[in-house]
This record gives C-alpha cells, structure tokens and sequence, in this order.
C-alpha cells in the first residue's frame, strides 16, 4: 500500500479513503462527454480538519487535489486532469444552523439541495432556499464553485448572489472565513468588509469550500407553473422584460424542444408564482394574463399555454434518454436576454447538423439583468459516434457562445481557453497571480483555469 | 459473460448517474442506498454499480474480488427504484441482480458468498446448522406438524436457527394458536425459501429449491402459506409461479390484521409505549404491503405508534438483505445502515421498534447493542409485542 | 374531400334557432340567430364564428338533429377564423403527431375496448369490470395513433380532423376488432356522429363507456354495495354528440346507490370545465373561464355533492384540483362503479 493511501486512511478512516480500481474509474468518469481522467486516490473526509490534513498532506506530496460535490456538472470539472486525489465531500452533509428570522442557513458544502429542500419543508415551512436547475443530489458548495442558478434566480440573481457566509480551506491548508462570520457575528451578510471573493465560480482551484451560509427566502403555501407560448421567438426579449417588469413571478424560464412535437418550434415561458393565498395567486394570474400579456393573446401571437400546473422539479436524466443512450451535456451561456432569438436559431442549426433533436432553455437572472441560456445534446453512450456529434456540437456552440458576445457558463476545459484568449490581459494576469499567491505547488484542481 | 448475454444489455448503459436513486422518498438525505450509506463512494450507489457492471460486461474493466464485494453489498431493497425518474427504473436493482448471476456462472465470488450457497446446497439453510436441528425453534410448543391443515407456517431460515429470530418465530406460532388458527409446520423438513439465493443471483439453486419446496408443499396439499420471514413471502408469491407453484401466500402481519379486526387476539396493553415500525423492503417495497403491520401496532393498547423520519416506501433497508445479514458486507462501521436506522428510531423518541422480518430483528437488535441503545429502544418483531413465549 | 351532411333547408325553416338562441355563453336574440346561422350557412363573417366557445352544446340544442356546431367549425375553417391564438393552435396540431414508432398491431376477435389518447389511464379500467376486455391503445408511446382527432374542434379545423382520420381509422381497422368500447365519450362522438356527419365509414360499431359499464354492472348486480353517497357529474362537451348515452349516468348512479345532486347546472343546462375557454383569443376569455368554474363548483357544494364524477380526463385534468380543493373527491366513473362492486382503486 502506497504511504499516501496510508496517510488518507489516517487521516478519514480505512473505509473512506482508496486506490482501488473500481473507485478510481467510477471517479475517472464525468457524465457528460468528456474522456476519462484517472485519479490514484479517492478520499471522502467527514470534518474539516480532516480536508485541511489532505490538502497538506498534498502539499507536501506535491500531488493534485480535486474537490468533487454531486459530479453534476456535465462538463467534467472535478475530474482529475493531471491525477491526484479526488475529495469527494458528501460525506460533509450537516445543518450547522437556520436563523429564521434573518433568513439564513449555514450548511457544510457537501450537502445536497435536495436535503437542505426537505429539511426546510419539514422543520422551517415558510423558508426556501434556491433549488439549482439540476438534480437534488447536487451540492452546495459544487454548485457556488460553478456559479449555478435555480429558483428565484429572476428576483435574486446567480446562486452565488445568495450567499451570506462563506468557510474555504485555502490551498496551503489554512481555515479562512468571509462575511460577518469572520468577525465572529454571525453569518448573516457578505458585505460591509473588503471584497475577497476568490473563490466562487473558480471550479475549486482556489480552495476548497468548507461552510456556506445561504440566505433563504419566503415559502408561500401556493405555488404553481403557468405557461405562456409564442411561435415567434423574436417576441420573447419583450415578453420576458414585460414580465420582469410586473415582478410578480418567482421564475422566468423560457423552453423550446423538437421533441416531443408539441414543443417544436414554439417557445414557452415557464412562470412560476406563488402566494399564501388563493386570491394572492389570482391576482397574480390577472395582472399577468388579463393585463401584461392581453394583447399578445388578443392578436392571436400569444397564447395561455397551461395555468395552475405543478411546479416539477427538473428531471434532465429523462429529457438526456430521448436517444434511449442516457447520456447529454449542454452548453451554457450567460446571455443578455434580447439574444434569446439568435440563440435558439443558432443552436437549432448546430442540432440539426448533428442530427440530435434540438433543445433550448433561457432561465432569466434578475430583473433580466442577463439569461442563462443552454443548449442541450443528447448521446447514446453506448454509440460513440453519437459521442463524437454531441461533443462536436458542444465545441461549436461554445464557439457560437463567444461569436455573439455570450460568456460561457460553466465551461470545459476547451470552453475556459476560448474565453481566456478574448479575455482582458490585465484581468487574465491577475488571476494567475491571485492563483499563484492562492496555490503556490498548483494542486488545486490543475488544467482549470489554468492561465498559461 | 459478455454484453450481448446479458439480460439487460438494451438498457443498462442508460443509466445517466443522476442521484436520485440515493435518496428516500421525501428527499432528505442521499443516504437511503445502504450500501452507499455505509461506504459513501459513489462506486457503491446504484448508479455507480451499474457502470460498473457495464464497464465490466463490455471489457472495459476486469473482474475482481473487489467488483464482486461491491456488487454483494446491494440488500435488493428497491430503494433506487422508487425515485430513478427513468423508465425502467423497475429494472435497476435487477440489473445487479443479474450481474451477481453472471459472476455466480463464472464462479468467482467473494468467499462468504460461495460459502452461503455451499451451506444452503449441503444443510438446507445458509448457517451451515444440520438440517435436524431446523425445528428447534419450536420446541415444547404446541405446534402441530402439517397435514391437511388451513395453513402451512413456513417459518424459514432465520427463524428457525437465529436463537433470537427463534423467539419470534414462537410468539407468531403462539399468536396463530391464540387467534384460533387451524396451521401445521413442516419441522426438519423444511427448506430454504430460495429468496436470497435469487437476489444473490444462483439462478440454478433458487430452481431447485424451489422445485423441491413445490413438490413438498404440493404433496401435502398446502394451499395457504403463512410466512414468517417478507423474504419467503416474497419468493412464494412473485418467484414460485414461475416454476409451477401456485399457492395463496401472507405475511404473518396480513393474518394478524385479520385476527385483530375479528377480535380474535386479545391486546396488549404498553400504556406510555412509543412504538416505531422498520418496514421490512421485502413487505414494503417489493409487495407494496405498508397497511396490515401497522394496523396491528395501531390496535396496541395505550402505545402510541409514531412514524420514523423515513417510512414506507422511503424507509431505509436494515442492510440484511441480499444476503448480508449473513457475510456482513456492510457491517463493522457506525454507518452501518442498521445503526443508521436505530439512531433513527432514537432520534423519533421510540422506545419499542417493531418489525416485521426476522432479518431486520437481528440486525436492528445488534445495532442497538452496538449504539448503546438496547436499554431504551426494545427492538421486537410486532408478534412479540403481542406475546412472548 | 368528405363533406359535412347539414340540411340547411331544414335550418331555414326551423321555428327555435335553439342552436344559438339556448347557447349559454353568447347572448342571443331568435332574429339574431336566425341571421346569423344564415350567413353561417352562406359562407360569410359571422359574429359567432369568433365569440363561439365550442363547447359542443349547440350539437344538443338543435332540435332536428342537423349539425350546427360542425358547421360552425367548418366556416371557421375555411374563413381562417381561429378560437385560439396561433401558438395553441400550432401547439395543439403537433400534439398529435406520433412520433415514438408505429403501433404493434395484434389482431382482435369481437370487442376491445379502444384507449385512444389516454393509454395512461389504464389504471382506471382495471377490475372485474374491465377482466379479460382486449385493450388497443395501451401503450403511451403509440397512443397518438389511436388518437380520433375530434379535439380540433376545439380548433376551427375540420379539414385537420378529417385529413388525420384515414389513418386513425386504418389503424384501429387492422386490429379487425368488430366492436369498440370507447374509453373516451369524444372518441365514441367521432365515430358515431362526426364521422357519419360528413360521410367518412366507419368500420367497426362503437359502444359508449356508460353503456358498457352500465350493462356490465347489471351482469355483477350481486357484488354491488350501495354506496349513498351524494354526486355531481361533471358533463363533457363531447357528450353533446352523443345525448342518447347520457341518460345512462342517472341509471349507474341508481344501479350503484348514489344520490346525484338536484343542482342547476345538469344535463343540457351543464357548464363546460372551460379548458378550451381558458385560452381563447377573446377578450376576457380566462377570466370568464375563472367565472364559470366557480360558478360550477359553487354549484356542486350547495347541492351538497360529495363526489364529482368525470367522464372526460381533460375535465379532470381541469377541474380535479379545484374541486378536490373544495372538499368534493374527483372520480373518473370508471372508478366509481369499481367502488360499488368493491373493490380498490388505484
């Protein structure tokens, strides 16, 4: 046994650290497109002493590390690029904290949406916290290191916008805290102290994070799914700015697919409102429909879709299994909300090209200040050539991303370099310095935003 | 094996790993695979299991011991069914189980395994115990061997050789005698149900016990099956079919239920009790019974009956299944998912978990040991709450 | 090209106009409809052809069995007049499309009993009621190719409806089942009057779902339990092609021991569940389906129904939570009549 594996297992226990075989290929293994990348260790610490051990031990072995959440990301952010130890942090799953009145709750950042969700509904029913668009296993601290959304992104922005409190174990393996948690008063506000936010949306090259406080948000008793559809996608821009205008929705989320045939074509807007009351949701419903929307519907361009649907949660292993392959990446972009129409047409033609039925979706973010837009593939893993055409398609896309001045969400490791050559030269230096001042030996999750 | 023999070759790759195989019905934790609670790699969740057998079954990956191990550590408690928003979710924990008959075919299997089939093939039960010892269970009660009675008791393997599943096999024999029930038990001729073999995938050995089970039974003329043990109950009603065996089979609970509503039991008073159930998977999940056990503790006097954080359909495996109740695969460690469960039952401020399977009695019983917990949390099969023999 | 048998000799000389003058949406004068129908019936603009709900009921009205609401949605038709905004419209079109493979066809000797679109409603024909019944139509991926089409009406769009129906009947027809039991009172509507209304054939019988259940419940007359509970049935707009089949709600219900509600909005004075009205291009259309929900509900509650019963699973779909919202239990009838035989549903 190697004496990294021994140190591991004295670090976390003989159970949770590992160079087995089987581990290390189901950790080499990204859901997406990507090529496998091995690691030679597999590691799953319980307490954040035990991943400020690992990091110096890796330090001292000078050997990668690469934090690992839900492995959600299609886009093969937490795998191994240059080997090393994965950090699987699930096992770092507790509720430290829910401050009810002031709306907060600090988790460890191994723990899933989906329990934060469930522990809320049962314990704190007036609260909610914001629900990526991904599955629930989905991670915390994975989702912030990416900058993901979900729900109530059009009244609160980016999930990282809802964080009050943050604790990173840094790569040199000290225990630093940001936001008025590092003043030892709570973990209530980010602001009023000098700005260090290295560490959301850097896909963990710059640490490892440990605590997360989100802010939560009213949970209204009623909550529903009303649809609004157009055939001419050159009207969602106005739509969406019309009803971001109202602001009674809690999401705007806009969708378009060739399969099943009833999408195809047509663009329908998700709106999601919700009240405490039955006349609460009706209002809402009036001043949507019977008010901003009426002149759509009445010239016949716009059309209530459905009103009072449940709002499901998404299921994208189901819509990834069209090809009956199980398997899809998507691109996603950050987006001005007027690029919504180029967006759709372009990706349609990248579909069409690669003969993979098209799907769409722009979720808008703030007071459609931008839209996340993506661009979904779907592949058989068991055919490679359909492998091949989705990855290609990914390739194109994010190529199309930076033609129409989009920024990439999320990128893989092609999509990171096409927005590092157009990025500012300034900006690109100064995150290699914060990298190099961050990392010295270069062990967090190297080939990541890696400046050359 | 290669891909192309295999039973779900058309259908396994599809698996997207997406998660929700991980957790219970309400979403509360990722924890309601056992084995992936027990070791919290993403190898040993459902998901990771199947692309590992699919790297397996197409060459990508070697066999090895540890494959096999991390294929034996799944209980085929169905849990992973109920939240796989796919299609053949019903198919996802008998992907496993036919990649454990793949390995089984090929005869490489992890030591405690092969010794299970050896002592079912040799004594008839997987404890390795002579087969003259299988009616012990019973001894100076007034069972009555079967001939022709209304019902055959098939109390099964953990009932008659675990010394402490032996005392509930005696207080539901002693209940069925209370409530007037005309029953016979085969005694030193009974054998193995078959059910765990099936799950741990010897195909050949589930035919002939069960081709010797449905000759015996059907020699008899046995008609109606109480069973002890949801694993013999499930093997009985979903399994025996396909081999000929045709007979009307219930879950001791299913007849207690009975009972209680014809007022044919007379009921136990636990004044101050706080009463919890472990849905047992093979009664649960996989035959969609949840109804008759709890009307049973319901009809408890003075007990209140409360409902752990994960129940029914989202209840958590006791970890016994598939076998392990017997190598253990996912003992040894405080996230066992036994210990899990009890902590639970702690955590809902029970003082009584009642079960309903003789696997989970002595599972959840060592747990409780092994937590400290056995002087405030009882752990007894329903039967015995009514009577203890 | 099929066209539609309307008689409009017989609607000039009709002495009611009870086709618009009973409508219960439009505000209708006799000397209005008269002039209406006649421009209808001429081809030309007419008011009607915009403000129509299409809720079917004029079908019902009309007291000499001629065709007015057909025609209604022919003129929409060929005038371009649609209900509904283009999206729905778009939308609703390519609902229909199958696009999950061709269907299995086994072949079927006598009586089956057709799904049509809601092959995932099995659950709700299961029981000794339904036992040993050959079911086309059960798998959800297929379904589209039983689908009868009759939705369009919905739609302005004969020429869709009658475009589609060659292959729909083709395909059922390759089953060479004799007799259809329609799950769906819109797919028994097709065939028994849509479809001869315009001289389409129509190669096998259809039996109503009432009727079936109806007689079958008769045959199990000993298992049934009276079940005295007090119901509404919520009438779909498709029975209005079929008012020869309704009576058979009231003999279930006395068959089974249920009370249905004296209430005011019943047989042919029945309120549509608005689905179709919810998005409709007029002015005021949603707001005036909130309207006459609640006026149907608030009706069901003060005759103090306890069950509401469906025909129709877009009915359901519709007002299944807003009257399980009120305390009245949704239930297909299917269901009903398995409780009153005893046995579970799903």
């Amino acid at each position: 046994m190697s004496s990294i594996l021994n140190a591991l297992m004295d670090i976390v226990g003989e159970d949770y650290a590992s160079d087995r075989y089987e581990e290390l290929f189901t950790y080499s293994k990204d859901l997406g497109t990507s090529e496998p990348q091995w690691p030679e260790y597999v590691v799953a610490p319980k307490r954040v002493e035990e991943v400020q051990k690992i990091v110096y031990l890796a330090n001292k072995e000078k050997v990668a590390i690469v934090p690992l959440g839900g492995g959600l990301t299609l886009a093969g952010l937490a795998l191994p690029l240059k080997g090393g130890i994965i950090i699987d942090m699930k096992r770092m799953d507790q509720i430290i904290e829910v401050n009810e009145q002031a709306r907060y709750i600090v988790v460890e950042g191994g723990i899933s949406h989906g329990a934060i969700t469930a522990y809320l509904h049962k314990q704190h029913p007036h609260l909610m916290h914001s629900e990526p668009g991904a599955p629930p296993a989905a991670t915390v601290a994975g989702n912030i290191a990416i900058h993901g959304q979900g729900d109530l992104a059009h009244p609160y922005g980016f999930n990282t916008d809802m964080i009050n409190g943050l604790e990173v174990v840094l790569p040199t393996g000290e225990i630093a805290r940001f936001g008025s948690c590092a003043v030892g008063s709570g973990w209530y506000t980010m602001h009023p102290l000098p700005d260090l936010g290295f560490f959301l949306g850097w896909n963990g090259t710059t640490g490892i994070i440990t605590k997360v406080s989100l802010r939560l948000f009213p949970y209204k008793k009623i909550r529903e799914m009303d649809v609004f559809s157009v055939i001419d996608e050159e009207l969602v821009p106005e739509i969406l700015y019309e009803l971001s205008h109202l602001g009674l929705s809690e999401d705007l989320i806009t969708t378009s697919a060739a399969i099943p045939p009833m999408m195809n074509r047509i663009h329908n807007t998700s709106i999601i409102i919700a009240g405490d009351y039955e006349e609460e949701i009706e209002f809402k419903r009036h001043m949507i429909f019977d008010v901003t929307l009426a002149k759509y519907i009445h010239s016949g361009v716009g059309g209530i879709g459905a009103v009072s649907m449940e709002r499901a949660r998404p299921t994208i292993s189901k819509s990834a299994d069209w090809k009956k392959g199980g398997g899809f990446e998507y691109v996603g972009s950050i987006m001005p909300v007027s690029s919504y129409p180029e967006c759709y047409r372009r990706g349609a033609e990248i579909s069409e090209k690669h003969d993979i039925p098209y799907t769409v979706l722009g979720r808008v973010i703030g007071c459609c200040h931008a839209m996340m837009f993506s661009w979904f593939y779907a592949f058989n893993r068991a055919d490679p050539e359909t492998v091949r055409h989705a990855r290609e398609a990914l390739h194109e896309t994010d190529e199309m991303v930076m033609e129409i001045n989009g920024t990439i969400w999320k990128p893989a490791v092609f999509g990171q370099k096409l927005m590092m050559d157009r990025m500012d030269r300034t900006t690109l230096q100064l995150m290699k310095k914060v990298k190099d001042l961050l990392d010295p030996n270069g062990i967090m999750n190297p080939g990541n935003w890696e400046v050359k | 094996m290669n891909l192309d023999e295999y039973k779900y070759k058309d259908l396994i790759h599809r698996c997207f790993r997406c998660g929700y195989c991980k957790f219970p019905t309400h979403w509360d934790d990722v924890t309601n695979c056992p084995s992936y609670a027990r070791f919290r790699m993403e190898s040993y969740s459902n998901g990771g299991r199947l692309w590992l057998i699919y790297a397996w079954l197409t060459g990508e990956i070697p066999w090895s011991e540890h494959l096999t191990q991390i294929l034996y550590t799944c209980t085929s408690c169905k849990s992973c069914v109920e939240k796989c928003p796919l299609s053949f979710n019903e198919d996802i924990v008998n992907m496993t189980v036919a990649a454990k008959a793949a390995m089984v075919e090929m005869g490489r299997l992890p030591n405690l395994v092969k010794k299970f089939f050896q002592n079912v093939q040799l004594y008839g039960n997987p404890y390795g115990i002579d087969a003259q010892k299988r009616s012990d269970w019973m001894n100076g009660m007034p069972v009555e061997s079967y001939g022709g009675q209304e019902y055959l008791y098939y109390v099964g393997c953990e009932g008659a050789y675990d010394t402490r599943a032996q005392k509930a096999a005696r207080a539901t024999a002693q209940l069925l005698i209370d409530g007037g029930v005309s029953f016979g038990v085969l005694g030193n001729e009974e054998l193995c149900d078959g059910n765990e073999v099936d799950m741990m995938g010897e195909e050949a050995l589930l035919e002939n016990l069960a081709t010797r089970n449905i000759q015996q039974f059907s020699d008899l003329g046995v008609k109606n099956i109480i069973t002890l043990s949801p694993h013999a109950y499930n093997v009985f009603k979903n399994k025996y079919p396909e081999f000929g065996g045709h007979f009307n089979v219930y879950h001791s609970t299913q007849i207690f239920a009975d009972l209680v509503k014809a007022g044919r039991l007379s009921l136990p008073d636990k004044s101050g009790a706080r009463i919890t159930f472990h849905d047992p998977c093979f009664l649960g999940r996989w035959n969609d019974e949840y109804t008759a056990p709890r009307k049973v503790i319901k009809a408890v006097k003075g007990a209140d009956f409360i409902e752990m954080d994960r129940s029914k359909k989202g209840a958590l495996c006791c970890g016994g299944g598939g076998g392990n109740f017997y190598t253990d695969f996912l003992g040894g460690s405080e996230e066992s998912p036994a210990r899990i469960r009890v902590r639970e039952a702690r955590d809902a401020k029970a003082d009584i978990l009642a079960v309903a399977c003789p696997n989970c009695l002595t599972m959840l019983e060592d747990a409780a040991k092994a937590e400290g917990l056995d002087d405030q949390l009882k752990v007894m099969d329903i039967a015995e709450i009514f009577c203890q023999v | 090209m099929y066209k539609l048998n309307f008689n409009e000799e017989m609607c000039f000389a009709c002495k009611t106009q009870d086709c618009l003058v009973r409508c219960q949406h439009l505000d209708i004068d006799q000397n209005t409809a008269r002039a209406e129908m006649e421009k209808i019936i001429n081809g030309e603009d007419s008011f009607v052809l915009h403000d129509c709900v299409t809720c079917y009921a004029c079908e019902e009205y009309c007291p000499h069995g001629n065709h007015p609401f057909y025609l209604i949605v022919q003129r929409q038709d060929e005038l371009g007049i649609s209900p509904l905004p283009e999206p729905l419209v778009k939308r609703g079109i390519q609902t229909g499309i199958p696009f999950r493979g061709e269907p299995e066809i086994s072949e079927i000797k006598g009586t089956a009993l057709n799904m049509g679109v809601f092959s995932n409603l099995m659950d709700h024909v299961q029981g000794k009621l339904f036992e040993g019944l050959p079911i086309m139509s059960h798998d959800p991926r297929k379904m589209f190719h039983y689908f009868c089409q009759l939705m369009y009406l919905h739609y302005g769009k004969t020429s869709l409806i009658n475009e589609r129906l060659v292959n729909i009947l083709e395909t059922i027809a390759a089953h060479k089942a004799t007799e259809l039991i329609q799950f769906h009172d819109e797919c028994y509507g097709t065939y028994t009057s849509y479809a001869p209304a315009f001289g389409i054939e129509v190669p096998f019988k259809s039996i109503h779902l009432f009727d079936y259940l109806y007689h079958k419940l008769l045959e199990l007359k000993d298992d049934i339990k009276p079940l005295n509970f007090k119901v509404a049935y919520q009438r779909p707009c498709s029975s209005r092609l079929s008012p020869d089949m309704h009576p058979y709600v009231g003999k279930i219900f006395d068959l089974i021991g249920v009370e249905q509600v004296k209430r005011e909005y019943v047989d042919e004075n029945a309120l549509c569940c608005g689905a179709t009205i919810l998005g409709q291009k007029k002015e005021g259309s949603r707001r005036y389906c909130v309207e006459i929900q609640k006026k149907n509900i608030e009706d069901m509650k003060k005759a103090g129904a306890e069950i509401c019963v469906f025909n129709c699973p877009a009915c359901m779909q519709t007002l299944g939570m807003p009257v399980s919202k009120n305390g009245i239990m949704p239930l297909f009838m299917s269901d009903l009549c398995r409780l009153a035989i005893g046995e579970k549903i799903a």
